[in-house]
């Protein structure tokens, strides 16, 4: 039996009258991939928020390593955040320092790293994301794609056990997304590492994913593997992925 | 129910304020190592405000000496022009303007920018690295205000003094020399070691206070910035409103305790 990672019990989160999540509840076990496919609004980044501690849930139970995050002292909940990457949904790069120094943050503030040792990291994930010789840009002056891929070499930067990406994949074309969704399933293979991903793109979950959640009204309407999930026949995850789902599905497996 | 509502609000916002204030404190031994950031910051708020510094200290020492130099005028008194305009830019206007300057430059630009930096998700993302935001956002810039407010107080007194001697000189008939006399005799303390008086040392203490107050206040304006652009505006103009407000309430109990005392 796995061990479970990531832990969500019955948990509820409003903003004003905004009710997003009315009693949520999965888990994921230790070296699996979740994904999480839903409608836009329906409070996907607000889930990641709660397993990384950003944001609190009303009642209900948030567990990561089988520790509340809700009771951690700040020094507990910053060592157990430098062993997780999280990737924004904006990329979230800080906008005065160089790509490169956006990459190199977390090495230079919380590592006694040697600089050389810090710059051979960040040119190699920076390969990686596939936007090498990029050191010196600003973030204001690289794509949506690009800071995009900048996050996520930031996030993986420090080799993390646990990584949560917010899609990973929005701004991105077919043959760079392609590539960016076997970096991820490189990071999970080699490290065993645990992650939740929210995408839509059919191609990345049948890559990456070992299951797929579909939320919607602020609850779990399934936790299923992507080959059930993309061939089911419940009428809502049917209008919602298309009546060709299937087929585009399988078809990636040829 | 509404009616204190305004008050608490004060009290939250200066426990804030304090609240960060006592973290900068507690990091001050990671001065040394955050010192090319302090530089940028000292760099950036002074060529952000030198050149107004410059030009309004200069009005100011002019309007100074041209208001009482045309009273003591009429009573035989020009003699006393260095002596007033000297005083009372060291004292009050030198301070006091630089820090006006700074909050609606420095101070609102620290808003603007950590405000930006809250709304683009900039600060959870470091709080997700487990970045210590303090040491690397925020005590540079304070330590730097810190710094810089008190350089170009000096500056300011300087050029007002200098302004005060071109009118005394030009529209009053004071000559250079007998208005640089009453000036440098009136900032010199031949009692105390440092030759310097309280008018001088006391006016300085003042400005760091001030930029210690600026920065603070537009920090954390900044930080608790929400909601996009909008957001970012409304900081903006709270820091320097409030730090405005903070500079001529703190001037007032600062030149109590030092005059009155
Ligand atoms: N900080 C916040 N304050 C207030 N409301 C918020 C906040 N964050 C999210 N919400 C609300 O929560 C709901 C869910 O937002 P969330 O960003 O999680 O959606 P999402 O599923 O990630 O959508 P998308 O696919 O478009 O990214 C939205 O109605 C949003 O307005
Ligand atoms: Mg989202």
């Amino acid at each position: 039996m796995e061990e479970t990672i990531i832990k969500l019990r019955d948990v509820h989160k409003s903003f004003g009258s905004n009710h997003v999540l009315r009693g949520l509840s999965f888990e994921v076990k230790q070296g699996k991939t979740l994904a999480i496919m839903g409608p836009s609004g329906t409070g996907k980044s607000v889930v990641l928020r709660h397993i990384i501690g950003l944001m609190r849930a009303d009642s209900g139970l948030v567990e990561v390593e089988g520790r509340d995050m809700t009771r951690l002292t700040g020094k507990e909940l910053s060592s157990l955040r430098k062993r997780m990457g999280f990737l924004f949904q904006e990329g979230a790069l800080i906008n005065w320092l160089s790509v490169g120094d956006n990459v190199a943050l977390p090495l230079r503030e919380n590592t006694d790293m040697k600089e050389a040792e810090i710059k051979r990291r960040v040119t190699e994930k920076l390969e990686l994301v596939r936007i090498p010789g990029t050191w010196d840009r600003m973030p204001s002056q690289i794509s949506g794609g690009m800071k995009k891929r900048v996050g996520l070499a930031r996030a993986l930067i420090t080799d993390p056990d646990i990584v949560l990406y917010d899609e990973p994949n929005a701004g991105l074309d077919p043959e760079i997304s392609r590539s960016i969704n076997d970096l991820i399933r490189d990071v999970q293979q080699k490290m065993r590492v645990t992650s939740i991903v929210v995408e839509h793109r059919i191609p990345c979950i049948r890559t990456v994913a070992d299951e797929v959640l579909f939320l919607e009204g602020g609850q779990a309407l399934v936790q299923i593997p992507p080959s059930e999930f993309f061939n089911s026949d419940i009428p809502r995850l049917v209008q919602f992925l298309g009546p060709d789902a299937s087929a585009r599905a399988s078809a990636l497996d040829q | 129910m509404s009616l204190l509502s305004p008050i608490t609000n004060l009290a939250a916002s200066i426990g804030f304020q304090v609240e960060l204030l006592g973290s900068v404190l507690v990091r001050v031994g990671s001065i040394p190592r955050r010192w090319t950031l302090i530089s940028e910051q000292i760099f950036q708020s002074a060529i952000q405000t030198v050149h107004v510094v410059l030009l309004v200290g200069l009005f100011i020492g002019m309007i100074v000496s041209l208001q009482t130099g045309i009273e003591l005028a009429r009573i035989g008194q020009q003699d006393q022009i260095g002596t007033i305009v000297a005083v009372s830019m060291a004292r009050e206007m030198g301070p006091f303007i630089t820090a006006t300057i700074l909050a609606a430059t420095a101070g609102s630009s620290m808003a603007a920018e950590l405000g930006t930096m809250s709304v683009s998700d900039e600060l959870s993302a470091l709080e997700v690295l487990s970045i210590d935001r303090v040491k690397l956002l925020i005590l540079p810039r304070i330590v730097a205000l810190a710094i810089a407010a008190p350089l170009l107080t000096i500056l300011c007194d300087t050029i007002g003094i200098l302004g005060g001697g071109f009118v005394a000189n030009s529209q009053l008939n004071v000559s250079w020399q007998l208005y640089a006399d009453s000036a440098i005799e009136a900032l010199t303390d031949h009692a105390s070691l440092i030759a310097l008086p309280k008018d001088v040392y006391g006016g300085l203490a003042k400005s760091v206070v001030f930029g210690l107050l600026v920065s603070i206040i537009g920090c954390s304006a900044g930080l608790k910035a929400r909601g996009g652009a909008l957001g970012v505006g409304k900081a903006t103009r709270q820091a320097v409103r409030d730090a405005i407000i903070a500079i001529i309430v703190s001037n007032y109990f600062m030149t109590w305790m030092m005059y009155q005392a």
